[in-house]
């Protein structure tokens, strides 16, 4: 009876066994062809008939309850199972799948002590759909057997891959199409012995393999009650010999009374792409190519010609110059190489080594592009529209139906509260969602006024385009959060801008997709490492530090995003200086608010720290004061060269002391300068003695007075109340100012007037008083004069209530001493 | 890689008295045991079949168990690509950064295959038309006129006749209009002498083995023209760490020993770690493959790991406290990193900062580091 059903071994997506199996069935007219696959695609399967139906395209099968407990099952053009789908649906045969059913593969997967696979797509895909020879066994830890290696090693191969392609995909269909296929099935009946013998039958096959062989088994049995005459079966060449020896109708059935119940599933057709065909398979150089499988399957005749045909038209493309003559090199090397290694038709290897050594001048970066364009591929698959809906659609009406939002094509706002557990996966669902290109919520400002980070707004409008969003997403995954991820992942390697891959990290933390974040942080990590532009960095820089304290507000682990923050406020340390130097006038503007921007994000990525070192500091201001004058770079203190912190001000030191020496060009501007001490004072790193002798030095008339007049703006910038309360400091200034040059005066004129035009009103009035008051030279005598002015006991009288105001003990004993007012205490409040 | 590892042939009493032997005097026994054993077809005038010469350089044990020891230690790839350009008649073009054994590459194939590496045109800035062509011996040219007689013949010439392989060496060196000579001899395969009214062509079994450094600025580029006739072969550098620790190792111990320098302890330890951070600048990334970093302008070849090793010795032997340590050795490393003063140092000090500082165990070296690099 056995002679009528002919076992057809393949290897999953080998164009030769594609090939061989469209000969074979031409040979053998089949009256039902039987593939391994899931059963429930049955019904679905005439659709690769249409002409809309592109491959490649998988079918798609995820339990209706999850959609993230899927499985694919891709096809090609080139793939047998594909080939004999085709073959069947034009000659109008009955084909069916029969595989275990999806259904139960889940159920299996899911259920305790069951077979070891994993329920995501990626795992599912090799393990299960993907079940080639190779990748089934490496699902069996216990005895890892690669059967094609086994043989390729018994033949003297070293490289299975290569062997299989030269004994079995380069080999034309001779006049017997079905003799291979013998010879593949006993040498794999060989091979299954030979493991049986080393591990006993558990070991070398497993159960999740047995099981699915009795399922295939009982459905060839029940083709043949069926009453088909010459049925054909398309399965992975290491099923063939179980399928072979067909044991009792009893011992299967034993068998398959163990399997769990099933679940409930749907399968579709998605459309796929030759990158994700090389992406998720485990198998090596059998997929790694799927452009290249691609060609040889379509090419027909001279398949290395054509090949390299289209390379010097790629790179021809690009712009490369690539001759007729250089086809001609390249065909002739890559075919002289496949003599040189003995193989029979010059495989990719011979002709990537042919590309690279005649088209590519030896250069890797040119060959690079043939890989990715030609022989990975860009190929797009398409799907019918009668095909069923996309698990990706389900799960959003699912969440939201949960989460109360109801897609409505008006626009409404919807305010949220961050505080509750509802409005959280609200707000995680519309920021996924915007990932995935569905704009369904706009964020916008909010109605009621409000600062906190807890409150977020959004616009909401549901467009009819984004169903076919949804259907585009599902490429991304069967669920919103997997699918947010798989783009996130995706748009990250694709995005060249640092700013803009800190702004996707802060997208991915806004959206909860703690999975994705690894991943981009990933690129990010090494984007910043080679971005020499230290201002890219230092725009960076604030959008990450803004994005770890979101993490803190959200609950999200953050510690990743803070070691890049960190790697980054390290790079800009190091690149800052030399990027700070020769600058003219509006570069040294934008750089100072990067300087701000940067100085900001340094204080908030290390508040603990900081705080103990203001406290040391506090503690040993000489200590400070060497180290000012010690120099920069230099650890003062082997603690302090340790923390972000220090470095950072390590940093500002050495901006402060990069004075132009000979033009404009050679030093940090005067701008910069000056505001990188103000910062190194307002931290409490100089004390105002300090400022000040660096600010004499800078107004002493050694120096051009459009620098110091730069230097006077940038140490101003962001709070002039300083003048007032150091006297000093404003005499220091109004003694440069007196002495600037006429002519010059003119020149530095319009950069007093910004600087001054910048101060807050009430500083600006008071310190004209003052200088109009009379000559600051000696201020500490004016002072002195003030103090003998008072009436003690009047003053006295005063101080209680000054003491409440304060919030000081009420002793009396109110502190006099003036403190300056530093910025990051206003950035505090 | 490369040249170091196999330069040990057995030393040969007679001929002994030459500093170096050409490879084909050195390796002859290889050689003859290689063609007596060789059934496999060959071009003509080869001495040995493409898959012989491969395996001369790779090394390899004959069947009656001659044993071959392998002169490029490298991908199988290169070898068998550069042989098989040579069976196919497109001249070959070795490319690669300084010391990355493409001359000793170039000599052992052309010994292998024609038994005569000495068919050599030095490439410089002012070599002439005639090292590639012909030149005229003056007297014999004033004598007699022009004559077949008075006419000297170049290395590329003489090979043209013989059918045997040409070698030339820095091509991208030669000036532009010396290098398009050899345009009409690679695509037309002859030498037009039209003083003579003659043309010497070449027999079967000649071809051209240019060697040129592509990490070199300010060289003359290759004419597109000229370019086309090469299969391009790039030369890599060492592929793993242990490679090139081991490469240096044993260099760093064969100089120390001309220089008479002692035997210091600690030594292993700072070779792979100078190798490590030579690899790691020079990929631009971390040897745990996790962190990018940049690349400075310099080479960083295995020959310089070499030359900071060595000098860090004699810095330890002669100034030190006869150990090597990481001091000894980051002012070398530095020295070879920053080439531009600017970028590179930037380059530097990020690397030290970025990937040294973190690094378990390496605190004295980042110390060192940071000392060297203020």
């Amino acid at each position: 009876m056995s002679t009528e059903v002919t076992l057809l071994g393949v290897r999953h997506h080998g164009p030769g066994s594609a090939r061989a199996v469209a000969a074979a069935l031409e040979q053998l007219r089949p009256d039902a062809v039987l593939i391994e696959g899931p059963p429930e695609a049955d019904q679905i399967i005439m659709l690769a008939g249409e002409k809309d139906m592109v491959p490649p395209v998988a079918l798609l099968a995820h339990a209706v309850d999850d959609p993230a407990k899927a499985a694919f099952w891709p096809f090609a053009a080139f793939s047998p199972e594909w080939v004999a789908i085709r073959h069947a649906v034009e000659h109008e045969i009955p084909v069916r799948f029969i595989d275990l059913p999806a259904a139960q593969t889940f159920a299996l997967a899911g259920s305790p002590g069951g077979v070891p696979g994993g329920t995501s797509p990626e795992s599912d895909a090799e393990s299960d759909a993907e079940s080639d020879a190779e990748s089934e066994a490496e699902s069996e830890p216990p005895a890892v057997l690669d059967p094609i290696g086994a043989l390729a090693e018994a033949a003297g191969h070293d490289d299975p891959e290569r062997w299989w392609e030269d004994v079995i995909e380069h080999r034309v269909p001779g006049a017997d199409a079905l003799a291979p296929f013998a010879a593949v099935a006993d040498a794999m009946a060989a091979l299954r012995e030979h493991s049986a013998d080393n591990g006993g039958r558990a070991a070398g096959v497993g159960r999740r393999d047995e099981l699915r062989e009795a399922y295939m088994r009982q459905q060839i049995r029940a083709a043949r009650r069926a009453g088909h005459t010459r049925i054909a079966v398309v399965c992975g060449a290491w099923h063939v010999p179980a399928l072979r020896a067909m044991p009792t109708v009893a011992h299967d059935r034993a068998l398959l009374a163990g399997l769990p119940k099933k679940v409930k599933t749907d399968i579709t057709w998605v459309p796929w792409t030759h990158r994700r065909l090389s992406q998720h398979t485990g198998y090596g150089a059998g997929i790694d190519s799927p452009g290249w499988y691609h060609h040889l399957f379509t090419a027909g005749s001279e398949p290395v010609a054509r090949w390299m045909t289209r390379v010097a038209e790629l790179l021809r493309a690009e712009d490369h110059p690539v001759s007729s003559a250089h086809v001609i090199e390249a065909v002739r090397l890559a075919d002289t190489l496949a003599v040189m290694r003995g193989r029979p038709l010059a495989g990719l290897t011979e002709t990537l080594d042919a590309v690279r050594s005649v088209m590519c001048d030896g250069s890797d970066i040119a060959l690079a592009l043939v890989h990715e364009r030609l022989v990975v591929g860009d190929a797009l698959g398409e799907v019918p529209d009668a095909a069923p809906a996309v698990p990706l659609q389900r799960d959003l009406a699912r969440l939201q139906r949960s989460l109360r939002l109801k897609p409505e094509a008006e626009e409404r706002l919807l305010d949220l509260d961050l505080r509750n557990e509802l409005d959280v996966s609200r707000s995680q669902l519309l920021h996924r969602l915007r990932l995935l290109g569905l704009d369904w919520g706009m964020p916008s400002r909010s109605a009621v006024n409000s600062t906190g980070t807890f409150r977020e707004s959004w616009r909401l409008r549901w467009e009819p385009e984004f169903a076919v969003r949804i259907v585009e997403a599902a490429q991304w995954g069967t669920t919103v959060e997997e699918a947010a991820t798989g783009k996130a992942v995706e748009a990250a390697a694709k995005t060249a801008e640092l700013a803009e891959l800190t702004g996707l990290v802060e997208h991915c933390l806004l959206a909860g997709l703690p999975t994705a974040l690894p991943a981009v942080m990933r690129v990010l990590a090494d984007r910043a490492a080679l971005d020499t532009d230290v201002a890219h960095l230092a725009d960076a820089l604030p959008a990450l530090v803004r994005a770890l304290r979101y993490g803190d507000v959200r609950g999200t682990d953050s510690s990743a995003l803070d070691g890049v923050a960190r790697g980054l406020a390290d790079r800009v340390c190091v690149g800052l200086p030399p990027a700070c130097t020769g600058l003219d006038a509006d570069g040294a503007a934008t750089m100072r608010t990067r300087l701000d921007a940067v100085h900001a994000a340094v204080g908030l990525l290390e508040p603990a720290v900081r705080q103990k070192q203001r406290a040391a500091e506090v503690a040993s201001e000489a200590e400070a004061e060497a180290e000012a004058e010690g120099g920069a770079g230099g650890p003062a203190r082997p603690g302090e060269a340790e923390s972000l912190a220090g470095r950072w001000a390590a940093t500002l030191h050495s901006l402060t002391r990069r004075e132009p020496s000979a033009g404009p060009a050679t030093g940090v501007p005067g701008l910069l300068r000056g505001r990188a001490v103000r910062l190194l004072l307002d931290d409490g790193r100089f004390d105002s003695e300090e400022a000040g002798r660096r600010m004499g030095l800078v107004l002493s008339t050694a120096n051009a007075p459009a620098d110091a007049a730069g230097w006077v703006e940038g140490f101003l910038s962001g709070g002039g109340a300083l003048l007032l309360h150091d006297a000093r400091l404003l005499g220091l200034l109004d003694e440069w100012l007196s002495g600037v040059p006429g002519e010059v005066f003119v020149d530095v004129l319009p950069l007093l007037r910004r600087t001054f035009a910048e101060l807050e009103a009430g500083v600006r009035r008071t310190v004209g008083e003052r200088v109009a008051a009379g000559p600051l030279g000696a201020p500490t005598v004016a002072a002195a004069v003030a103090t003998a002015d008072i009436d003690h006991t009047r003053a006295d009288a005063a101080l209680p209530t000054l003491a409440l105001l304060l919030g000081l003990p009420a002793t009396g004993q109110a502190q006099a001493a003036p403190r300056i007012p530093r910025q990051s205490d206003r950035r505090a409040s | 890689m490369t040249t170091l590892a196999s330069e040990s042939p057995t030393p040969d009493g007679a001929a002994a008295e030459v500093l170096r032997r050409h490879a084909e005097d050195a390796f002859a026994a290889e050689l003859a045991a290689l063609a007596a054993q060789d059934d496999r077809p060959r071009p003509e005038r080869w001495r040995l079949s493409p898959w012989a010469v491969a395996t001369y350089l790779l090394g390899g044990e004959l069947p009656d168990g001659t044993v071959i020891s392998p002169k490029y230690i490298g991908p199988r790839r290169v070898v068998e690509v550069a042989v098989t350009t040579l069976a196919t008649d497109r001249a070959l073009l070795l490319l690669g950064v300084p010391g990355t054994a493409k001359t000793w590459v170039s000599e052992h194939l052309a010994a292998a295959i024609s038994g005569d590496s000495t068919l050599l045109v030095q490439g410089t800035a002012g070599t002439p038309e005639e090292a590639v062509r012909y030149g005229w011996n003056y007297a014999q040219l004033l004598a007699q006129g022009p004559s077949r007689d008075a006419l000297v013949p170049s290395p590329v010439m003489r090979a043209m006749a013989d059918g045997k392989i040409a070698r030339v060496e820095e091509l991208t060196r030669i000036p532009a209009d010396v290098q398009d000579s050899l345009i009409t001899i690679l695509s037309e395969k002859t030498l037009p002498i039209p003083e003579l009214g003659a043309e010497t062509q070449a027999v079967r079994g000649f071809n051209l083995i240019a060697t040129a450094n592509d990490r070199d600025r300010g060289v003359n580029d290759l004419s597109s023209a000229l370019r086309r006739r090469f299969n391009t072969v790039v030369l890599p550098l060492p592929g793993s760490l242990e490679e090139e620790v081991d490469i240096v190792t044993r260099r760093v111990n064969q100089l120390g020993r001309s220089l008479d320098l002692p035997e210091l302890p600690g030594g292993a330890e700072e070779i792979r770690r100078v190798v490590t951070v030579f690899r790691e600048l020079r990929d631009g990334i971390t040897a745990d493959g996790r962190t990018k970093v940049k690349t400075p302008s310099g080479t960083l070849s295995t020959a310089e790991a070499i030359s900071v090793v060595t000098n860090g010795l004699a810095l330890a032997a002669h100034f030190g406290d006869g150990v090597l340590r990481a001091a000894d050795v980051t002012t070398g490393i530095a020295g070879a990193v920053v080439r531009d003063p600017v970028a590179d140092q930037a380059v530097w000090r990020e690397y030290v900062e970025g990937v040294i500082r973190e690094r378990d165990g390496w605190k004295d070296f980042y110390r060192a580091a940071r000392e060297h690099s203020r």
